[in-house]
């Protein structure tokens, strides 16, 4: 499959949170909130699947809160992108799907201090909204490219429709592989 | 394993209804599948027309009903949009419209899109344009949703005559006796610009809308 360069849905070195080589022979992009459980159901889907790829796979995030569905989504958004300030995002992303029936100001703040953060500074960004507008434009660039729900997956830039599981997820990437 | 089920996991997160459905198989895209060698039976495969360009989108038509298509004078209407309230669509005339035609409160499909477009108010105020959800379920069915939901636009009644306002622009659906799940972006002349009717279990996203009304907006400037 050959996707073009510029394609929105692909991961973008420098910009995206990004785990595995920007080179690797499968991307795969996920649009998720941290109230979803869905998404919470897909987190330790795309773990096995990022363990048995290793670095042939480079998984990218973005976020999608639907915050009038999930009124904690934003703020852990928020945080998540907080915490990437200070240079732990995956670790907060981590900490947010794991505990997703605890995601109130005070359980982020808490996450800040597990992670030796400093909370301080990462609950008035949380607070201001120092990261909206990060946010929101992962939303915008969603809802343009096809992201109606959360979690939604692209493989190499192309959304995948299928069944969530770790089985299937690993025949589509392997076959976008091929 | 069978035949790979595809379920639809992604029109989720809004109530434990939700979770009903990823049991229950559903006619939908599942373009991926047409790239399995060995395991498809029978898959019923819709076009993917998400990522199309606009003008190969409107082409409407589903259960022998045929979509107002663009260029034709969007009919208007007056509906109730709460128990004592009605809104006439002339009355945005001057603004783009977005009507969002859909099958029923409460189901699951109809309630992402909904959510959806309810995180997505901004981006249409962008384009200053309305959005207008559009069911025959009654007025205190809709404020129930709207309550339970937090949607913060307006869900206009199409309940008597039942299905009227769909069927002038012809997505009624007579076998199930609701309305398509149908998407009309509307110019400030009253004008469609653009129909799509999606497949009633398909979330039909804000892709389209959102590229009708940025092609709207660079048409008017480019006047």
């Amino acid at each position: 499959m050959s996707v073009a360069k510029s394609n929105p849905t692909l991961p973008i070195e420098g910009h995206d949170h990004i785990q595995g080589s920007i080179k690797a022979p499968v991307a795969l992009v996920e649009y998720g909130d941290y109230e979803c459980p869905y998404c919470g159901q897909a987190y330790p889907i795309v773990k096995a699947v990022q363990k048995r790829l290793g670095n042939r796979l480079c998984f990218a995030f973005r976020n999608f809160p639907l915050a009038n569905m999930h009124p904690h989504a934003e703020h852990a958004a928020e945080a998540a992108e907080a915490a990437a300030a200070q240079g732990r995002f995956w670790e907060m992303h981590d900490l947010l799907y794991e505990n997703q029936v605890a995601l109130d100001d005070a359980d982020l703040e808490e996450y800040a201090s597990t992670l030796g953060l400093d909370s301080q500074r990462l609950m008035e960004e949380v607070r201001s909204g120092a990261h909206t507008a990060r946010i929101r434009e992962d939303f915008r660039g969603g809802a343009r490219n096809g992201v109606n729900g959360t979690p939604t997956f692209f493989i190499n830039g192309e959304r995948y429709d299928g069944e969530l599981s770790e089985e299937a997820l690993l025949e589509a990437l392997g076959e976008s592989d091929e | 394993m069978g035949p790979l089920i595809a379920h639809q996991h992604r029109l989720s997160c809004v109530s434990e209804a939700e979770t009903l459905k990823a049991t229950k198989p559903t006619p939908e895209i599942r373009f991926f599948l047409t790239r399995r060698k060995s395991k498809q039976v029978g898959t019923f495969i819709f076009m993917n027309v998400i990522n199309k360009p606009v003008s190969e989108r409107t082409q409407p038509k589903t259960n022998g009903s045929a979509a107002l298509p663009a260029g034709t004078p969007a009919p208007d209407f007056e509906l109730k949009s709460t128990p004592d309230q009605t809104v006439r669509l002339s009355e945005f005339r001057g603004q783009p419209v977005v009507l969002a035609f859909y099958p029923a409160d409460w189901s699951p499909v109809c309630g992402d899109q909904m959510a959806l477009y309810n995180e997505m108010l901004s981006e249409f105020q962008e384009y200053r344009a309305e959005l207008l959800g559009i069911s025959v379920d009654g007025p205190w069915c809709h404020a129930a949703f709207c309550h339970d939901r937090k949607l913060h636009f307006p869900l206009l009644s199409d309940f008597e005559p039942k299905g009227d306002v769909a069927r002038r622009y012809g997505v009624y659906c007579d076998k199930d006796g609701v309305c398509e799940r149908a998407l009309f972006v509307i110019d400030a002349e009253g004008v469609i610009y653009w129909s799509y009717v999606s497949p009633i279990g398909v979330n039909p996203g804000a892709a389209g809308i959102l590229s009708a009304l940025e092609e709207m907006k660079n048409k008017k400037e480019t006047k």
